[in-house]
């Protein structure tokens, strides 16, 4: 059991400040995010909450460095973000493995310029890691969703970055191997205490993972709130105060809780 | 593990035997031998003909001196549309602004006819292999290009930024992303090409040089009406072009490429 928040008193990571994007259509400006102010420190778990298509993806791909943002700045550790850069590992759905390399060589696709023997250790300890022992030399369309995911996020760790930006992760897979991944990355989130920032649509997946959710608007994307997660690791979802933070935003996104 | 793309071809129960495809060669050469001996066509040939009539040419020496001819052409006039199709398709779905401005200039010239090159390749290069090159060049050239311009535009854009995202410069990506990525893609193209290619070779002898397959038929046409000649020199193009197509398939087979090819549309993405 570890506690229910790492030490918050870490060096602030990540500040977003007045971060405004907007795309250039043929029917004129879309504006996808409104004036977004966020802080995450060193070793935080973030869930970016919000409904499907309110630009929580866009927001993680700003901050990733893949989109310039429009206005406003972002910044990790006092430096302004200008692309992607290695240090912070960016996770697709599982469509992002690369189809043409085995398992072994998706892994180490990131350690080019390690020596061949750091390579085969890190590979095989993240192989390890991840659970795909025996599967080294397999092709991605022979593996399932769930362990496709499993690569990527290997892959995304065994270039030791700081920031993983995870974007609907889990999305695709069926149900129990959700669970199971969730369970999976806070374990590794626990060993190799990496600041998350996790987007998601899904409320119960974002109160089981995180330290702090962040709820989004409708498009365009405002903060809406901001709820801590006071609950220590592994969670109980039958506890009473998980409930009563997951039907908190329930009812603040609007929904019913009852089908 | 392999679940979707081999499970939806049991191999034990219904896979056909090998010798089925020879069983339709086979009546189709009964068929030949039955219409030549009770039809009325005193000029076209039965197999056993035709058969001895490649025989004919094996002892003469012709057989390998016309098919290395024609290979040899196919070889470098195929190799040079590479060379030149393949990077520009790339070039122009890479660069999108020159990509449009060029488009309009491959979109005139791609649907002219290789043959129509015919005049123009003799006018230039003289009746000779260079002329007949050139023609192969011309017809294998543009679907190379709009084949691996297709590649590109395809590549999904999450593969994109994986790949920027692990810090690789525009040459690594290139080579690492870029081009294991097309690779599937461009190989259909290089199939289809080469096919294309063979197909025009044919025509090329028969105008622009005096050795070939497509010479050896409109010769044997010319030099006295042999159309035992003329149906075998039919059968080899047709049983070389078979040969190039199985070579080119079975790259596609290989382990790294066969994503590209996957039947369940999930995993094609």
């Amino acid at each position: 059991m570890i506690p229910a928040r790492k030490p918050l008193t870490g060096a602030t990571k990540l500040t977003i400040q007045g971060l405004r994007v907007a795309f250039r259509t043929e029917s004129g400006e879309v504006l996808v995010l409104d004036n977004l102010d966020l802080e995450v420190r060193e070793g935080e778990f973030v869930c970016i909450l919000g409904p499907s298509g309110c630009g929580k993806s866009t927001f993680l791909n700003v901050v990733a460095g893949f989109l310039p943002p429009t206005a406003g700045s972002v910044r990790i550790d006092g430096e302004e973000v200008r692309g992607p850069d290695p240090r912070r590992i960016f996770v697709f759905q599982e469509r992002g493995v690369f189809p043409w390399l085995t398992v072994e060589g998706n892994i180490g696709f990131g350690l080019g310029k390690s020596s061949k023997a750091e390579r085969a250790r890190r590979v095989a300890h993240y192989v390890e890691l991840v659970g795909l022992r025996g599967f080294e030399q397999a092709y991605p369309h022979e593996l399932s969703g769930g362990m496709k995911q499993r690569v990527e996020v290997a892959r995304a760790l065994a270039v030791d970055p700081d920031m993983l930006y995870l974007d609907e992760p889990f999305g695709a897979l069926d149900s129990i191997t959700r669970l199971e991944m969730r369970r999976e990355l806070l374990r590794i989130w626990q060993a190799e205490r990496k600041t998350i920032l996790f987007v998601t649509h899904d409320i119960e997946e974002s109160v089981q993972l995180a330290d702090r959710i962040v709820v989004m608007t409708a498009r365009p994307a405002r903060i809406r709130r901001i709820v801590e997660v006071d609950l220590p690791h592994p969670r109980d979802l039958s506890s009473r105060r998980y409930l009563e933070l997951r039907d908190g935003i329930f009812e603040e996104i609007g929904l019913a809780h009852r089908v | 593990m392999s679940h979707q793309t081999e499970s939806s071809i049991p191999d034990t129960p219904a896979r056909p035997n090998r010798l089925v495809p020879f069983v339709g060669l086979f009546f189709l050469l009964v068929a030949w031998d039955l219409a030549i001996r009770f039809g009325h066509a005193p000029l076209l040939p039965g197999p056993w003909k035709v058969a001895r009539a490649i025989g004919e040419l094996a002892q003469k020496g012709f057989l390998f001196k016309h098919i290395v001819a024609s290979l040899f052409r196919v070889t470098w006039g195929y190799l040079l549309a590479t060379a030149v199709g393949v990077p520009l398709g790339i070039a122009l779905a890479w660069y999108r602004v020159g990509g449009l401005a060029l488009a309009p200039l491959v979109e005139i010239v791609r649907p002219i006819s290789a043959l129509a090159w015919i005049p123009l390749a003799i006018l230039w290069f003289g009746v000779g292999d260079r002329a007949a090159i050139f023609i192969i060049f011309i017809a294998s050239v543009w679907p190379l290009s709009v084949a691996a311009m297709s590649a590109v535009s395809n590549v999904s854009w999450v593969l994109w930024n994986a790949g920027r995202n692990f810090g690789l410069s525009p040459r690594e990506i290139a080579r690492r992303v870029l081009l294991p990525a097309i690779l599937p893609r461009l190989l259909v193209g290089l199939r289809l090409s080469l096919g294309i290619a063979w197909l025009v070779v044919v025509a090329a002898e028969m105008i622009a040089v005096n050795s070939g397959l497509g010479f050896l038929i409109i010769d044997a046409r010319n030099a006295g009406n042999r159309y035992d000649l003329v149906v075998a020199g039919m059968v080899l193009i047709g049983t070389i072009g078979l040969l190039l197509d199985m070579m080119m398939r079975r790259i596609e087979s290989l382990p790294a490429l066969r994503w590209g090819y996957a039947q369940d549309p999930r995993e094609a993405a």
